[in-house]
């Protein structure tokens, strides 16, 4: 074997150590890069209810109550509902059927949150777009 | 043409002959950024969500491709450099690695911008932000152990182990967005899908991506140039050029 060869399988194990040791790491701390638990992870206690954690979901329709700077919504996943208090600047694209991530705390059921941050999908369109595929989603 | 390649690979025909690619590469950047930025400012459409605030996706998207396109460069010519003793793949890395960590910074600080008024929150510790981040560091990381040694060749050799150990976070961002829930939305882009419904975005996004493309490589070769005149500066070639620029 040259020592070029050598060296050539000295850079193929690195990168094959590296990955490995890279792939175990990422599945140890799997739970940890979760950046928010929907509400069914919450129902199924797999979210540290314990403490302060976060929250991610769609705001449901017609579920949002303003009262001054205090504000109740429902947070869903379509399939389990978390209601949640918040009273704060609420980001400009919040609204109802908006994805959100809030932080705050489950006391008895009900979300108290601390903050509440949009989250936007992958999606660009012009308005007239959207509309079109709103009013083709409608008649269907 | 073995006899051809030799001859390019002479520092001083290197020098010359690379004087007369730079603007093959600065002028296309020039016009693809100034079309890239009229077509995103101005043609492209406002966005039925973000209004006008979209359009920072324009640099920010780019950058970020650049960030990790360049660190990519790091760790290949890192290992050419390692298994075939090629310095001039050293001298790419070497080159490179500010100009992949301005990207990475810049794609960093127009998210940031972006995230603010988008989002509600300058920076959030998401898998995908974070790992971006770390990109930083593995570039400061690996221009500092480059500068930590006396001697050039173990810089080289110490620097292209830590480019290709760091190339296990390249994946980890691309898919950050896939694999755990993140505030950063998934991608526009990718082989099997585009989700930005509108021609006119997606020119600007292109054009723009395109000119970052050859800025880089017009700041690398430039790069490249200064480390040439360097290492050559005992040669006669390179102080009768010296004597010329008074």
């Amino acid at each position: 074997m040259t020592k070029r060869q050598n060296r050539m399988i000295l850079v193929a194990l690195l990168v094959m150590g590296v990955s490995l040791a890279g792939y175990l790491g990422l599945k140890a701390f799997n739970e940890n890069l979760l950046y928010f638990f929907s509400p069914t992870d919450v129902t199924e206690g797999k979210a540290p209810t314990g403490k302060s954690f976060r929250l991610g979901g769609m705001v449901a329709k017609d579920s949002v109550k303003r009262d001054g700077i205090k504000v109740m919504f429902d947070v869903t996943d379509y399939a389990n509902t978390f209601r949640v208090n918040y009273s704060g600047i609420l980001p400009d694209l919040f609204k109802e059927g908006q994805g959100i991530i809030t932080t705050g705390f489950l006391i008895n059921g009900v979300f108290m949150a601390t903050e509440v941050l949009a989250k936007h999908d992958e999606n660009y369109m012009p308005p007239e777009v959207a509309d079109a595929l709103e009013k083709a989603k409608t008649k269907q | 043409m073995w006899k051809w390649i030799q001859a390019f690979a002479s520092p001083k025909n290197f020098y010359q002959i690379s004087q007369k690619i730079i603007p093959w590469l600065l002028i296309p950047f020039i016009v693809l950024a100034l079309v890239g930025l009229y077509w995103g400012l101005i043609v492209a459409p406002i966005d039925y969500q973000q209004g006008e605030s979209y359009r920072i996706m324009f640099i920010h998207v780019p950058a970020a491709w650049m960030s990790m396109f360049i660190y990519l460069v790091l760790a290949i010519s890192g290992g050419i450099g390692l298994i075939w003793k090629i310095k001039l793949a050293y001298v790419v890395a070497r080159v490179s690695a500010p100009i992949g960590a301005a990207f990475t910074f810049l794609a960093l600080v127009t998210g940031a911008v972006w995230g603010k008024p988008m989002w509600g929150a300058w920076w959030v510790w998401d898998a995908r932000l974070t790992s971006e981040l770390i990109l930083l560091f593995l570039y400061l990381a690996y221009m500092s152990l480059n500068n930590a040694f006396d001697n050039p060749k173990t810089a080289s050799k110490a620097s292209s182990v830590l480019a290709i150990v760091g190339l296990v976070n390249l994946p980890i961002i691309h898919y950050s967005v896939k694999w755990w829930n993140t505030l950063h939305q998934g991608a526009s882009v990718s082989i099997n899908k585009v989700a930005i419904q509108d021609a006119n975005m997606l020119i600007a996004l292109l054009l723009m991506s395109m000119a970052f493309k050859f800025l880089y490589g017009t700041l690398m070769l430039m790069r490249v140039r200064d480390e040439v005149l360097v290492t050559e500066q005992n040669s006669s070639w390179v102080k009768k050029i010296v004597m010329e620029y008074k």
